[in-house]
């Protein structure tokens, strides 16, 4: 292994193992101040044991969300030194931009939050709710108009060889990015829709079940949220494979591994063989005829590019070879593959879809059963909605992977419409380090991060099992009262 | 005045609010077995920091992010320079930060034992990685023309760069002492300021040194007044710490770290990276800056958010201020 592909290797474990964690703070921290919300307009206990409960469990994952962020805030320069000095004058805004104006506000109103319990008066304190959770889905649309960027430059001009900012407005409205926020913010909502309703089905299928209210509640949010997400990721999800027939043919065509140039083009469902190249000519797929024509135009006889006719058309316009330079390594003056991963797009992307819409059938499935007050007997129930937690979490990694390599060889595509010149090839991005340095930080950030998502889901799990009473002791007596100075929350 | 120049100041005010801030934080950490005797001491040490240590924290990443922004060369070479150091700060954080919010939430000895491992060695190794880091960037790093780094991982080191490793160390140290003494009441308090008192001298030397040699290679007059100002400063808070006057410390303390960074930022401009190769290697404030329209946008986005920063942090602040003994800590109620 080269330097390149460890620091795409470790970029790539780095940031699913960081989307693990994003998806479920973003989607219950705005739960949880809605619920602190309904405590605080209506005054019933059953929010306020809500609040408290998922709060909870959010910040346990919370903290692991921001220090596995800061990683990626150092990576671009560390790892891909090349990468940064292109882009940094258009890419470095938003980034930046993210910390000041999102970053900030998130970590020092959770602070606020966490200890403000009985301190801050109770408006204040919710406001304190909504700065942070709110602050989290803006850090998201900085981070995602970033990574649309690379998807897509726009609102730049070459000058020196190095792609300059004209406009940060186009950046932030990027249409990738437009479609990429609401696409990505509903996955971290079916995420927490699913982690309500699993471990809400767990306590009341106990044997001996108290606060029924409370999870009653929970599930039933869980689940409407868990189905709501599901359809605005079908439309946005939908919304984002027609622009990305346009933007990056070559991503489409290898999520379908469409060899051949189509018209009408046929949707594959499922491959039978192997979807590896060159020829194409041994995989055996079921497919619906046209629909993948009509998911790329809207338009059931239009053509749909295939692998090959790509490819050439990228020889031809981005070289058949990489130059010789002792900085790309083995590459150096070697062709140049077009095509990116088959097997790992092909069935990323349905894996991104298929765990995506058996999150939406087990949300719709716990409503139904537990509808008007009945709860289903059987163990499956309670191992099915258990086991739907993690099916949201796939669906959100597959997709990743999926979209990220997908655009290999490129780690900025070349936009078609765009300016010549904005674009660049991951191995010309990596920086001058030895393989011993990219080595250790690989295998240590991996251990770090395999340890402590050990001791996650230890907390997680025993704050889950514990239910209301392991957030909210009942009071003592009142001889045994604490004094006026003890401090509501103290670590 | 040009935005680069500005941005170049920019940048050394969010060192200097992550210097101020996260030192103590580093400070209270590594004096957590020291100061902390028993489990409710410990505790009043960490919930002086609770509220704050993770907006404490973001000075760091929005100084590396608009040096990404506003000077990519910079970001870039300094960052995959110092590739294994940065890799033991971001371990060190990453660790710190999770144990903060960990520690607390099983009841066991051995559970809290070894958060509190991790706290301590979080606070050593990012306090060690940021001073050398650094020093590194103010003494120069060896880079060719193209901002690459020559030689080895470990080609820059010097003993001047391990003094700057130090420095942050010390500072931290005292500061942190300080900070207890500052936010803490009863026995902890007093034996925080005989602390700071009795180290202060020893632990705030290899920042001077430091900034002397650093003055000796690159200081112009004004940088040396500079100097002058920070040796008075740090004397005065320990006199003052040993009046009881902790507050007055505590600014004072201040003021060594604001002294030091412009003395270090002073002594790197009109560079942002010293080349030790050769001096025409050097990157400069105007040879890596983003383009004026980047700029611009970043002044926008610094001139209205960096206000707010200190409004509403300062606001935390203020909510939290009361000292804190071990009669507030509440008895450990977890599942």
């Amino acid at each position: 292994m080269d330097v390149l592909d460890l620091a795409r290797w470790q970029f790539g474990i780095t940031t699913v193992y960081h989307f693990l964690m994003v998806p479920l703070t973003i989607g219950l921290a705005i739960l949880v101040a809605g619920m602190q919300t309904a405590w605080v307009r209506t005054g019933d206990v059953k929010y306020l044991k809500m609040t408290k409960f998922w709060g909870k469990l959010m910040l346990v994952n919370f903290a692991m969300g921001v220090v596995t962020g800061i990683v990626q805030e150092f990576q671009f320069g560390m790892s891909w030194s090349a990468y940064s000095r292109f882009v940094g004058d258009a890419f470095g805004a938003p980034l930046a931009m993210e910390g000041l104006l999102a970053f900030f506000v998130e970590s020092t109103f959770l602070g606020l939050w966490i200890f403000g319990w009985d301190k801050l008066p109770k408006k204040v304190h919710l406001a304190c709710a909504w700065a942070f959770s709110l602050a989290t889905v803006a850090s998201a649309y900085f981070i995602l108009a970033a990574n649309s960027w690379m998807q897509h430059p726009v609102g730049v001009e070459m000058v020196d060889g190095r792609p300059r900012l004209t406009s940060i407005w186009a950046l932030l409205t990027n249409n990738t990015a437009l479609a990429a926020i609401p696409h990505t913010i509903a996955g971290c909502f079916a995420v927490a829709g699913a982690f309500l309703v699993g471990v809400a089905v767990w306590h009341l299928t106990r044997r001996r079940s108290e606060e029924t209210a409370v999870w009653r509640s929970s599930l039933k949010l869980g689940g409407v949220v868990g189905m709501v997400s599901f359809a605005l990721l079908a439309v946005t999800g939908d919304i984002q494979g027609k622009l990305m027939f346009e933007q990056q043919p070559m991503k489409m065509a290898a999520a379908e591994a469409l060899c051949h140039t189509e018209q009408p083009a046929s949707f594959s469902i499922f491959a039978i063989g192997d979807v590896t190249r060159p020829d194409c000519e041994n995989v055996k797929s079921i497919t619906v005829p046209a629909l993948l024509s009509f998911l790329a135009h809207n338009d059931f006889t239009s053509e749909v590019k295939g692998i090959e006719d790509l490819t050439k058309e990228y020889k031809a316009k981005y070289g058949e070879f990489y130059p010789v330079d002792p900085r790309l390594g083995e590459l150096s003056g070697q062709p140049i593959d077009y095509v990116p991963n088959l097997p790992v797009t092909y069935w990323g992307f349905r894996f991104m879809i298929g765990f995506g819409a058996l999150a939406a059938l087990a949300a719709a499935a716990a409503l139904w059963l537990t509808r008007k007050g009945r709860m289903p007997a059987s163990p499956w129930f309670r191992r099915a909605a258990l086991a739907g937690i993690a099916t949201p979490f796939l669906a959100n990694s597959f997709g990743w992977i999926f979209t990220e390599m997908g655009r290999q060889p490129f780690v900025v595509v070349p936009n078609p419409t765009g300016v010549d010149g904005v674009w660049m090839f991951t191995a010309r991005g990596v920086s001058g380090l030895t393989v011993g340095e990219v080595l250790t930080s690989l295998i240590v950030l991996t251990l770090v991060y395999a340890a402590l998502a050990v001791m996650e889901v230890f907390l997680l799990r025993r704050y889950a099992r514990a239910g209301i009473a392991g957030v909210m002791p009942p009071d003592k007596p009142a001889a045994e009262k604490k004094s006026d100075d003890e401090l509501a929350f103290a670590y | 005045m040009d935005l680069a120049l500005v941005w170049f100041l920019i940048i050394a005010f969010f060192w200097l609010g992550y210097l101020f801030l996260e030192g103590f934080d580093f400070g209270v950490g590594m004096l957590l077995p020291v100061l902390g005797r028993d489990e409710k001491e410990r505790r009043v040490m960490v919930n002086t920091i609770g509220p704050v240590w993770d907006g404490n924290e973001v000075w760091l990443i929005v100084a590396v992010g608009a040096t990404f922004a506003a000077f990519p060369g910079w970001y870039a070479t300094l960052l995959s320079s110092a590739y294994l150091p940065l890799l033991a700060v971001l371990v060190g954080l990453i660790g710190r930060g999770v144990a903060f919010e960990y520690r607390g939430k099983v009841d066991s000895v051995r559970w809290r034992r070894n958060w509190d491992r991790v706290i301590v060695v979080g606070s050593w190794l990012p306090a060690l990685g940021v001073g050398l880091l650094l020093s590194w960037n103010v003494l120069g790093l060896p880079i060719d023309a193209a901002g690459n780094r020559v030689g080895s991982a470990f080609a820059s080191i010097q003993w001047e760069t391990l003094l700057g490793a130090l420095a942050i160390v010390g500072f931290s140290l005292v500061h942190g002492a300080v900070f207890v003494a500052l936010k803490t009441e009863g026995d902890i308090r007093s034996r925080a300021r005989r602390l700071a008192l009795r180290i202060g001298p020893v632990a705030l030397l290899p920042l001077l040194g430091l900034l002397l040699v650093v003055q000796m290679r690159t200081g112009s007059s004004w940088t040396w007044l500079v100097v002058g100002l920070v040796v008075i400063a740090a004397i005065l808070a320990l006199v003052f710490l040993s009046a009881g006057r902790e507050g007055r410390a505590f600014a004072l303390m201040a003021m060594v770290i604001v002294g030091s960074v412009v003395a270090l930022f002073g002594a790197l401009y009109p560079n942002v990276i010293p080349s030790t190769v050769d001096p025409a290697f050097s990157l400069t404030i105007e040879a890596t800056a983003s383009s004026p329209y980047t700029l611009k946008v970043m002044t926008w986005i610094a001139g209205f958010g960096a206000p707010a920063v200190l409004v509403y942090q300062g606001w935390t602040y203020w909510v939290f201020r009361k000292r804190i003994g071990t009669a507030h800590i509440p008895p450990v109620r977890v599942p």
